[in-house]
């Protein structure tokens, strides 16, 4: 896949790219799933006591077409974003945007409940939420 | 001097809160401009253009439902807001244009004047 840098001319984000093709270069153990930041979509992950919380950054996407899947404790996000049609006789000036297939892998935390995952697409973002199971979330014990 | 006050006064009216650059794709025809613009997460009410002289700002800000007490543990849109701007050319009609937003993608189309728009011209011989 070629590599799109999610916000163009953000020298911090390729800054972030050349050190990590470094890394790969010189092997010091690199992700499993190679150069994961910068890509398509955006992933945000945040947690509370009760839950996993990702946000996906994926605009212009049927929602129907979204692929979600929770399997052996990987979250996988799947999907394709069509180009724009260009019109005949029409030139494309800046073409920055990323079209094509896409997948993201999210390893969750042993802890979660696979079943009991909530998945909304708003505004462009996928929101997935995956609760922790009952016997993990913190409880206060009372000292007789 | 006339440079160093330029440059002065360029710094004054920089923005003071940094944004994130949105990607888009800039498509033109025989009769105007189309741009297309990534801003997920922005809701309709928080995307701000406007048109000043013949400079176009694309403003954003997410809004994403959080719960509470929610500790980030990775994160790859680091900043709150979308920010790009464009200088339009003459022959674009800043007046007509006409703004679509869909599932954080906004669709502007800028036509062209009516002066500008293509006309044939007749070549006479003789």
């Amino acid at each position: 896949m070629a590599y799109r840098p999610l916000f163009p001319r953000d020298v911090f984000a390729e800054m972030d790219r050349l050190q990590r093709e470094m890394l790969h270069a010189f092997d010091i153990s690199p992700s499993i799933r190679g150069l994961a930041r910068g890509g398509y979509p955006a992933v945000n992950v945040g947690s509370t006591a009760k839950s996993i919380e990702l946000y996906t950054f994926a605009p212009g996407i049927d929602p129907a077409t979204l692929d979600v899947q929770v399997e052996k404790g990987v979250l996988t996000i799947a999907g394709e974003r069509k180009a724009e049609p260009v019109p005949e006789k029409a030139n494309r000036h800046i073409d920055e945007r990323f079209s094509g297939r896409f997948r993201r892998v999210v390893t969750l935390p042993d802890d979660v409940d696979p079943n009991a995952v909530q998945a909304r697409y708003r505004d462009g973002v996928l929101h997935i939420s995956v609760a922790r199971r009952e016997a993990a979330q913190p409880r206060r014990i009372t000292v007789q | 001097m006339n440079d160093t006050n330029s440059v002065a006064k360029q710094a004054a009216n920089a923005p003071a809160e940094a944004a994130l650059m949105p990607p888009v794709d800039v498509i033109e025809d025989a009769n105007g401009i189309t741009l297309y613009a990534d801003l997920p997460g922005v809701p309709k009410e928080k995307l701000n253009l406007h048109v000043e002289a013949d400079t176009l700002t694309i403003e954003g800000e997410l809004a994403l439902a959080m719960p509470e007490g929610m500790e980030a543990t990775h994160v790859e849109v680091a900043l709150p807001r979308y920010r790009r701007v464009f200088t339009l050319s003459k022959e674009l009609d800043a007046g007509k244009v006409g703004a679509e937003f869909a599932h954080g993608v906004l669709k502007l189309r800028i036509p062209k004047a009516e002066h500008a728009q293509p006309r044939k011209i007749q070549v006479a011989v003789g």
